[in-house]
Order: C-alpha cells, then structure tokens, then sequence
C-alpha cells in the first residue's frame, strides 16, 4: 500500500496530510477540512503546476521575455518544457498574452508571453 | 518651478495605484517620478504566479500584474518620468529630482505620496564572517540577473533564509539547471507562505534546515563553500554542528527594510519597528500632505494588500488637494500588545472614518488557537478566533465605526490571548 505525506496548501492552516491507497478508496489523514482531502488525492493522483519561466527575446528592452503555462501542465512534464522553452528565441515586439509555444508537449496547454516587449 | 498637485515617489505596484486612484478621485495634474528605465518596480522581475488574487481574482505573474496598472495609467494620461532620481522631498513640499534629459529640477507639489518600496538586507547587514569573494548575491539581485538579463549567477547554490524570495529562487535556479543544495533558515520556522514552501522546495527535494545558519563564507576569487551549522534558541551557532557545503553561490534572502532615506531627511516621524513613517487613518505621515503606502510604509507579504493601501493613500492624498480631509477632531493611537509586532496605521482621527476601520499587524511568532483582541483604553470590543498565526502573513482586523467609543488620545491595543482566557 502506498502512503505519502504532505503539507495541504488549500490555506494558511498548512495541515500535514496522510495519503494512503486502499483498494479504489483513498485513505486520508491529518486534514481538517474536506478541502483538503481533495487536495490530498489530486497531489496524489495528477499533480499539476502553472511554469513560469523566460524565454531569449531579440531587440526587445530586456534580454529575457516572462512567459508562462496558460493553465496548469503535469508536474512530471517541468523539465521537459523547460527543455523545449530554453531553445526558443522571439523577436520583440511582443504583446502580452501572445502565444509562444502551441500546445506544448501536446498537453493541449499553450505557453503565452506575461508581458509585452 | 514647476508645480503639480501631487507627486507620487516611485512607479511601482503602489505608486502606479496610488496615482491611478488619484486621478480617479479628480486631480489632474499628477506627477509619478521613477528611477528605474520602466514602470512595474520589482513586480517586472517577480516572473513566477499567484499575485492577484485578492484584487482580480485570478492568478498571475508579477509582469502580468504590473502591465494591468501601467496600462491604466497611460490610458488616464498621467505623466511620468523614467530614469529619475529624487534626491530630497521637503516639509514644504518641494521635490528635487534630477535626470539626465531634465537635468536638476525642483517640483512644487501640492501633496506628495511615498511609494519608494524596499531594498533587501545584504551579507553586511547580518555579518556573515569569512573571505569575501564573488558569488554572493542577494535572492533580489539574482533573480533580476536570471529573470531580466539572462544570466545565471551560479551553478551550485546554498539560500539563507526560507523568506518567499529565497523560496523563489531555489526553485527558478533548480528550472535554470543550477544545483540548491539547501536552504538555511535561523528561525525554527520559515518566514514565507507554506505554498512556496510546498511548490518551491518539496517539488524539487530541496532540503529546508530550520534553525540554520551560515557561520563562514570560503572562497578566495569566488565562493568555494559555506559552513552551516545549527543554532540553539537564542539563535547562537551550536559548537560542533558545523557542516562544509561545496558551492559556488550564496544566495541571501535574509529580510527587507523600507527605503526611507528621503522620509527621514525630511524629518518625518517615523516608527522604530516597521521602520517605515508613522501613517494616520489616511495613510497619511506625521507632515501634512506628505502621505505614504506599499513598502515603504511596512512590507507587505502580498502586493494585493499593496494595491489597496495605495489606493487609499491615492483617495486621500486627491481629498486633501480638495481640502476634503479633516484635520481636527479626535485622534487616537494604536499600539501592539501582547504577541504583536507592530501595528498599521498608528494614528487614527475618527472624523475621517467611513464604516470601519481596518487594522494590519504581524504578530512576533507561530501561534495556534488563540483569540485576536482589540480593546479601548484596556476596555474589551472585540474578540477574533484564530487558529493559526505566522509572522510571515500579515493579520487584519476590522472594527466598527460605532464599536470606537474613545476620547482624544485613547488607545486602541490588540493582543493575541490563549483561547477564551
């Protein structure tokens, strides 16, 4: 049976949460609100985060344009995006919201500029 | 000399809302003066998510955030300038900047807002002993260097201080390829928010050491390692616990103090703790119409409280141009009591409150369960539930209008109590 432990984000409470597996039922410990049992097994189950990071802009005003996941990607995924979002070079001027990578890694999830340059 | 109704010091998130708000409140002639080449302040290097959601309700990046007021801002007409350095505010209200295109000039202002932000406390403010080579930079500078410049400042980090720029940048230089080994915190816990915590360190098994410091810094052209060793409770180096950590970069994420050189030549008064300007009801300073908000007033752990500090600093500063804010009437002072640090605002006239009145204090360490009260003059009016409290998150509280029974000089204290005691 496999068990992890975790600090609940949902609030500033933080509360450490025990995950277990039984069967098709997840077992959860620790939290103090049902919040954080649905958190609990989303961490658990498809853990996912928003990236955040800069890509190599031309001609703009700084050497680096923000861009970010427009949703949240798969946390297994980071470094793999981080890969593809590395060997990229735009040209300035950029608006923000403009989209810098289509469906990356075929997450349906684009990577947009944060600002424009 | 040229003269404005009001000059705003600083085109950050609160000086960019403070001006807006202003506007909004029917001044026209407004000035925002700001040193850097660009508006935003340090939202422009803050590329990773989670401002906003207090004001916009959605997520976004600092960028993101800083372009929604600069927008605003250029669609208001306000005028501004870049590249400008002020170097002296005055009581009478005159403002000497100087810039390279204006060269040295001196504004007349019919009131001023403060909005100058924070710096970052650096390896001299907290003496860490050792040689001093290159690659010791403070977590701000390095993340301006990664996010803004391009370059990478190391490649095998220690972070002291798990404060939420420390929390960011072990991430950000783990995504850029480099090596953090650890993060260091003196304290017994961590003064950032338990989501950066979870999303910053946990994500990529990155070691946090409670109760840690840096005792030395080796390295004679650049950092070739830090000795960490663990701290008892009055925060001393424990003898023995020491332990060498090869690397090539520290990163200090180690506090930051209110900008406040212009604030204190100018002979405001100023509070000992926040070590911003002491600020009345209507973020107003100890001079009359000189107002102050965002960092400089106390450092915010969310620029959404920033904004809306700001904002009433913009609304304040446009009525009393309209000679709308009342100046006399009963004053009375708040003060910290038990288990709280400090208290914002620390004057309050009660002719210039709306329905209520809100209070911001950090408390002075980790509490559970306990009661939040606010007392008059030693006499009990309200009484809050608080089942967690942490220095690192600003508490607020809200009091009635009608609850404020006081005289001139009467003294609103909040204190943190055992649960129903």
């Amino acid at each position: 049976m496999e068990m992890k432990k975790m600090v609940c984000i949902v609030c500033p409470l933080g509360c450490h949460i025990k995950i277990s597996k039984d069967n098709d039922d997840y077992i959860v410990e620790g939290n103090k609100c049902p919040r954080g049992k649905e958190y609990a097994i989303k961490e658990l189950t498809n853990p996912t985060r928003v990236l955040t990071t800069t890509v190599k802009i031309k001609n703009g005003l700084l050497n680096r344009l923000p861009v970010k996941t427009k949703e949240a990607i798969p946390k297994d995924k980071i470094y793999e995006c981080m890969k593809i979002i590395n060997s990229i070079e735009v040209e300035a001027p950029v608006t923000i919201g403009e989209v810098i990578v289509k469906d990356i890694l075929n997450t349906g999830v684009d990577v947009v500029a944060s600002r424009s340059m | 000399m040229q003269s404005y109704d009001i000059v705003v010091i600083g085109g950050g998130p609160a000086g960019l809302a403070a001006a807006i708000e202003a506007k909004k409140n029917g001044i026209d002639s407004i000035l925002l003066v700001e040193r850097d080449r660009e508006l935003g302040g340090i939202l422009q290097q803050c590329i990773h998510n989670g401002f906003g959601l207090h004001i916009f309700k959605e997520e976004l990046t600092g960028p993101e955030y800083a372009e929604k007021f600069i927008v605003e801002l250029r669609k208001l007409g306000i005028e501004y300038r870049l590249d400008t350095m002020v170097l002296e505010i005055r009581q009478d209200k005159v403002v000497t900047a100087i810039n390279s295109e204006d060269g040295f000039m001196m504004l007349k202002a019919g009131a001023i807002i403060l909005a100058m932000g924070c710096r970052e406390r650096t390896r001299g403010a907290i003496n860490i002993p050792g040689t001093r080579p290159a690659g010791v930079f403070t977590a701000g500078t390095a993340q301006r260097f990664v996010n803004m410049e391009g370059y990478i400042v190391g490649k095998k980090v220690v972070i002291l201080g798990s404060g939420d720029i420390g929390l960011i940048m072990a991430r950000r230089m783990t995504l850029e390829g480099a090596k953090v080994l650890a993060v260091a915190e003196l304290m017994p816990f961590s003064g950032g928010l338990t989501r950066n915590i979870v999303q910053c360190l946990d994500d990529y098994n990155i070691p946090l050491l409670l109760s840690h410091t840096v005792t030395e810094i080796k390295g004679k052209d650049r950092v070739e390692g830090v000795v960490i060793a663990e701290v008892d409770e009055n925060r001393n180096p424990i003898y023995g616990t020491e332990k060498f950590f090869e690397c090539d970069t520290l990163l200090l994420s180690v506090g930051l103090i209110p900008e406040n050189e212009l604030t204190q030549n100018a002979g405001i008064e100023m509070d000992p703790i926040t070590l911003g300007p002491v600020v009345n009801e209507a973020m107003e300073t100890s001079v009359e119409g000189i107002f102050a908000c965002g960092n400089v007033v106390q450092v915010h752990d969310l620029v959404d409280f920033v904004t809306e500090e700001s904002r009433k600093a913009g609304r304040s500063a446009a009525k009393y141009i309209k000679k709308e804010l009342k100046t006399k009437g009963l004053m009375v002072n708040t003060k910290p009591g038990k288990g709280i640090r400090y208290i914002v605002p620390q004057r309050i006239r009660l002719e210039n409150l709306d329905k209520t009145l809100d209070l911001f204090m950090r408390v002075d360490n980790v509490y559970k369960d306990m009661d939040m009260v606010v007392s008059i003059d030693g006499k009990e009016i309200n009484r809050v539930k608080k089942r967690h409290v942490a220095p690192g998150e600003i508490e607020t509280v809200k009091i009635k209008r009608e609850d404020i029974i006081a005289l001139d000089y009467s003294v609103i204290t909040v204190s943190f109590e055992k649960e129903g005691a």
